[in-house]
């Protein structure tokens, strides 16, 4: 199947991940794999998603990339450059919760800028960002006075207006219902599609990695490892009701339930 | 917070009005009450002379006073009249201004035209006005004097507070050495300190000074680290992932957090820089209201005494609102967010 439109085709490496482990030591001091052994390359403009069950690493890889976090041996590197600490250019969009209570909407968008020194020069491209998520007239609303799904589009703005190479989603649209989910990952495809910023999502919800991404990374817990990599060869838009998104979903739950080897698989839908 | 929509709590119109003279009715019985009743007890009325022109006695003060009240009563009635929340707040304290009045009234009978209280210890509301009268410049210079000592020692101690403080909650060194002395030094009274701030110190109101900074600053100092201290982490991940460096994680990220936790701290320490402000001032100061109550004891006028009391009201009230407008103003994130 083609790939649809607002792909590049594209197969220049912009992340690369080589055998990084994270091991951490827990409150009884028994130590835990977080990752082992984990190897990834990430093309640029990709919209790759990755699923697992909890405790498989997959916000850890996330927070590594991030910079959040280190690893304890391999590297990774963007556009050739090792990662150390973080950075403007590795944007992070958190489950929720991680706008600033005591700034506006308006702020909390700037405060990239803000935090970069260039609020002065570039003060002009926030009401841009606030019109392309529909956020007009809630410039001044507080986090508490807006909805999660609002919420949720200031902190994806906010990471965005920095003009990151790679933006990392962490599960964030995890807590939101259904209809704001859905239509807030209509409104991702469309800023991946004209940001042109790599994307890496972290999520439990396989129909939301199909819908969106362009390969599926399907990670597996103690150690948390890749267990497979799904290249999702669907036109866009996509239908989520289609035999041939069905079938994939079929596939990817069944590796999912393969991989968790357990007998009440997680993903019951 | 909760909105009454019934028609039993109708607030326009006619039973406005008339809630409205309820707010001023006592405060006319006062007046009435002064003016009417006659003085059976033999209590000479003085006269004072009042710049150059006008002589006054105490009574035409105490009526010149609660006509004040009346008139300022009913300009708040005229303004809250356009807006259905301010009407309702104006409204709710009618019965409560209604019973002040009426206690003033009964007060002044009881005070000083039948003379049934116990004197010299309970003058008439009237008598008390009379320590403005005759010495009202000296009060009015001693009013100054408290002022000066509480602006120059609470502003010191906010500072101290919530820079100690600053320091404590983010930096775990800091934490570990000063946070214990904070805690068992914080628990001392200030003015236990007294001996040691008249001695060593070069003035009296440097000495006082000293001693509001300390009881400012330990409350001010222990709310501030524990709102630095319990800023969640992903507010500071947000901000590095944005791009933050550390003044930006403290200026912008720690200290706006604990905003609120500061201003708690600032509320204790106004408490606690009234007492220790005014007992300091009873113990070896030149000047300040306390001096004024102490200086007043002595030659049994009780009246100074209460005079003194009702300006330190008036001023530390005054204070407590000016703090609360800047915490209003400052906090206005948190409105609707907290139970207030």
């Amino acid at each position: 199947m083609a790939k649809g439109v607002g792909q590049t085709v594209n197969t220049k490496t912009v992340l690369e991940i080589k055998n990084v482990n994270r091991v951490y030591t827990d409150a009884n001091e028994s130590t835990i794999e977080a990752l082992k052994g984990v190897s990834l390359d990430v093309a640029e403009g990709e919209f790759l998603a990755i699923i697992g069950e909890s405790g498989c690493g997959k916000t850890t890889l996330l927070r590594l990339i991030a910079g959040l976090d280190d690893p304890d041996a391999g590297e990774i590197r963007l556009s050739g450059e090792r990662i150390t600490g973080t950075d403007p250019g590795r944007g992070y969009v958190f489950q929720q919760n991680s706008l600033f209570p005591w700034m506006t909407v308006e702020k909390n968008i700037a405060s990239g800028l803000i935090a970069r020194g260039v609020y002065d020069r570039e003060k002009q491209e926030v009401p841009e960002y606030i019109r392309l998520v529909g956020l007009d007239g809630f410039e001044q609303s507080y986090p508490h006075q807006i909805s999660g799904g609002m919420a949720q589009r200031v902190a994806i703005v906010r990471a965005l207006i920095n003009k990151p190479k790679v933006l990392l989603l962490d599960e964030p649209l995890g807590a939101l219902d259904a209809f704001t989910r859905a239509d807030l990952q209509d409104k991702l495809l469309e800023l991946w599609q004209k940001e042109r910023a790599t994307m890496i999502l972290v999520t439990h919800d396989v129909d939301e990695a199909i819908y969106l991404a362009d390969r599926i990374v399907i990670m597996t817990p103690r150690p948390g490892k890749i267990s497979e990599i799904i290249p999702v060869n669907l036109g866009r838009p996509r239908d989520r009701g289609t035999v041939d998104f069905l079938d994939l979903r079929r596939i990817i739950l069944g590796k999912l339930h393969l991989a968790n080897a357990r007998p009440e698989p997680e993903y019951v839908l | 917070m909760e909105k009454h929509s019934s028609s039993l709590l109708v607030t326009k119109g006619g039973r406005y009005i008339l809630l409205s003279f309820v707010t001023i009715l006592g405060f006319t019985i006062a007046i009435l009450a002064n003016r009417l009743f006659p003085q059976i007890a033999d209590v000479v009325i003085e006269p004072y002379p009042v710049g150059k022109l006008f002589v006054i006695d105490i009574n035409e003060l105490y009526n010149l006073v609660l006509l004040g009240l009346i008139l300022l009563y009913v300009v708040q009635a005229v303004y809250s009249y356009p807006d259905e929340d301010r009407r309702r707040m104006f409204l709710s304290r009618a019965p409560f201004r209604f019973a002040a009045g009426a206690v003033l009234a009964v007060w002044d009978v009881l005070g000083t035209k039948l003379l049934l209280l116990p004197q010299p210890f309970f003058p008439g509301p009237a008598r008390i006005l009379e320590a403005f009268l005759a010495e009202g410049d000296y009060v009015l210079e001693n009013t100054l004097y408290s002022l000066r000592l509480f602006a120059s020692g609470f502003f010191l101690g906010v500072a101290a507070g919530v820079g100690t403080g600053i320091l404590i909650g983010w930096f775990p060194k800091i934490y570990y050495w000063v946070y214990p002395v904070l805690k068992i030094t914080g628990v001392i009274p200030a003015v236990a300190w007294m001996p040691f701030a008249l001695t060593l110190l070069p003035t009296p109101f440097a000495a006082a000074t000293f001693l509001i900074v300390i009881c400012a600053w330990f409350p001010i100092a222990s709310t501030t680290a524990q709102g630095i201290a319990s800023t969640p982490k992903v507010l500071f991940e947000a901000a590095r992932t944005l791009g933050a460096k550390t003044s930006f994680l403290m200026f912008r990220v720690a200290i706006p957090h604990a905003m609120p936790q500061i201003f708690t701290g600032i509320s204790i320490a106004n408490a606690f820089a009234f007492t220790t402000l005014v007992m300091a001032e009873m113990m070896g100061q030149p000047g300040g209201l306390g001096y004024y109550i102490n200086a007043s004891k002595v030659w049994s006028a009780y009246y100074k005494v209460l005079a003194a009391i009702v300006v330190m009201a008036i001023l530390f009230s005054l204070i407590l609102w000016v703090v609360g407008l800047i915490q209003s103003r400052v906090l206005r994130w948190q409105r609707g967010l907290v139970k207030q």
